[in-house]
């Protein structure tokens, strides 16, 4: 068995908006949707990032690794632990995908799958502005979408969570949702009622991805989220620390905004 | 079943199987989740004076014989480690405060400061500049740091020795004198991997410490040493993954036995080895007072 980081060679390397760039891989890493894969930029820093398809990642350039990951060049490797952790799991049969900003490229690889084994996809993916968004033909493709910008500059104006007077949760069997923190809980704490049907990708300090270091451990029952998540139901976060607080590198609880 | 339960370098614990520094014990919510998984007693991450971020990726290397890793002793500092202490003893089991420093005066301050059951002095990270075995592989250090800790709290202080010195011993002895009431043996071995594809060395460090099954052949031959050379109890840890590797550990002369990369296949494997040890000794008529250092006496 061979555990050591994977050689990964870059294919391409497409700009999506100012920030964020799709970095396609020469081979599938047979992910399930909602799995990430650890990064590692040699020389720089090795950071957890999902898929956006099963051979592509997408990346938001805002630290020394993404940047560094954005300038890289087909041709050029990175190396690669995983596809690690619990993804989202399908259930039913008319699903919803809820997703803000670069939040939307794990459920536009997860609507593909949907759609490919016969569901019934909906999208409410929501934008700061027209200049953020990217994906929108993909989530066409699969059925409906709902469109929503901070700045009104493209669909309807406001959150993502604006998109929701839109439609009917009780029409769909499960919801999947991925995007920044607080608009995820903002979105939970409305749909309360729904929480236990909401498959949420969530984001903490991840440094082994193996389980045992303990950095990303959710209060208050302690969830590794690097093997147990990243993907946990919406009842469960309600009660937890998500949307309240997060912990840094340091282990130091810190603002989640 | 056979009780498990006793005294453990100064701690009366309901079985000897602790959580290792390092592992799980960064936030009291994960401390407290390995507690009621079965655990004796948890050992937090080390915690220093200033907040540390820790070294870059890869911090963590999997290799078929164990675990490489060096995470740089990333900790919030003692200021704020308090409340993730308080919620680790919602396990109802003892917690021990790892801790680091530079100096005695250091050790002395964050073991004043924080209320835990007990102190584990780390004088054995094999990957921070200035802190664990740069400064613990010095009998003379070891024995001042203790002291220092000894002299500023009332709880049991454990010393955590390096494997990476000629004669284990000679740092155990000096942790006695210095007043320990226990030795913790063995943090991880100096080590690398390198990536063949590119020639970077994996760890973002460079060197880190090597732990997993492994190392424990080593952990187990650095126990019998000490537990032959001290009078104070020995805590064994590295590589134990099962019920016998426990019990090696305790024939060997440990009074308690941690447990740290096992639990990267689960927590269940803590009640594994805690039920595991107490069917052996059912089956063999034994108490753990009875192979406590057997090996000594089986030559």
């Amino acid at each position: 068995m061979r555990f050591r980081p994977a050689n990964l060679v870059i294919k391409d390397v497409v700009r999506e908006t100012s920030s964020v760039s799709t970095i396609r891989f020469e081979r599938s890493l047979n992910p399930t949707p909602g799995q990430y894969i650890m990064v590692w930029v040699r020389g720089v820093d090795e950071i957890p990032m999902s898929f956006s398809a099963p051979d592509s990642i997408t990346v938001h350039a805002v630290g020394d690794a993404t940047r560094a990951l954005c300038g890289l060049k087909p041709g050029d490797s990175v190396g690669s632990r995983g596809p690690f952790g619990n993804g989202f799991r399908l259930t039913g049969d008319k699903i919803l995908l809820i997703g803000g900003g670069v939040g939307v490229a794990p459920l536009a690889f997860l609507g593909e799958d949907a759609k490919a084994r016969g569901f019934d996809v909906t999208s409410l993916i929501g934008f700061r502005c027209k200049d953020d968004i990217i994906f929108l033909d993909r989530f066409r493709q699969l059925g409906d979408v709902i469109l929503t910008t901070d700045d009104g500059s493209a669909g309807i104006e406001g959150r993502a969570s604006a998109g929701l007077s839109a439609i009917d949760l009780r029409d769909y069997n499960q919801m999947y949702l991925c995007g920044p923190e607080m608009m995820m809980i903002d979105i939970i704490r409305r749909c309360r009622e729904h929480a236990s049907r909401i498959q949420a990708s969530i984001n903490r300090y991840f440094k082994c991805a193996v389980g045992i270091c303990g950095s990303c451990c959710l209060d208050p029952e302690g969830i590794r989220v690097c093997v147990e998540g990243p993907v946990i139901t919406g009842d469960r976060l309600l009660d937890s620390e998500f949307g309240r607080y997060r912990r840094g590198p340091s282990g130091m609880k810190e603002s989640c905004y | 079943m056979s009780s498990l339960s006793g005294d453990v370098g100064g701690l009366r614990l309901e079985n000897p199987l602790i959580l290792a520094a390092g592992i799980l014990g960064t936030t009291g919510a994960s401390m407290r989740r390995v507690a009621l998984a079965g655990a004796g007693a948890v050992v937090t991450k080390s915690i220093g004076v200033e907040p540390r971020d820790g070294h870059p990726g890869p911090t963590v290397v999997r290799l078929g014989v164990g675990l490489l890793n060096a995470m740089g002793l990333p900790n919030p500092s003692y200021r704020a480690f308090q409340e993730e202490i308080e919620s680790a003893r919602e396990g109802g089991v003892p917690v021990i405060a790892s801790i680091f420093g530079s100096c005695p005066e250091e050790f002395a301050e964050i073991a004043s400061a924080l209320d835990a059951d007990g102190f584990e002095l780390n004088l054995s990270c094999p990957h921070a500049e200035g802190y664990g075995m740069e400064i613990g592989c010095d009998p003379a250090n070891v024995e001042e740091i203790t002291r220092a800790v000894r002299r500023a709290v009332s709880v049991p202080v454990w010393v955590k020795l390096t494997p990476n010195v000629t004669d284990i011993r000679v740092l155990g002895i000096a942790a006695q004198r210095g007043g320990a009431d226990a030795v913790v043996a063995i943090n991880t071995l100096k080590a690398m991997a390198i990536d063949v594809e590119s020639g970077y060395p994996i760890l973002g460090n460079v060197i880190g410490g090597l732990s997993g099954p492994a190392i424990k052949p080593v952990a187990l031959r650095c126990v019998y040493e000490l537990s032959g050379a001290l009078e104070i109890p020995v805590v064994g840890v590295g590589g134990v993954s099962c019920w016998q590797d426990a019990v090696e550990m305790i024939m060997a002369g440990a009074a308690g036995v941690q447990i740290g990369t096992a639990l990267m296949g689960g927590l269940e494997v803590i009640r594994e080895i805690t039920n595991g040890i107490s069917r052996f000794l059912d089956r063999k008529g034994w108490r753990l007072e009875d192979i406590r250092g057997i090996a000594r006496r089986r030559r």
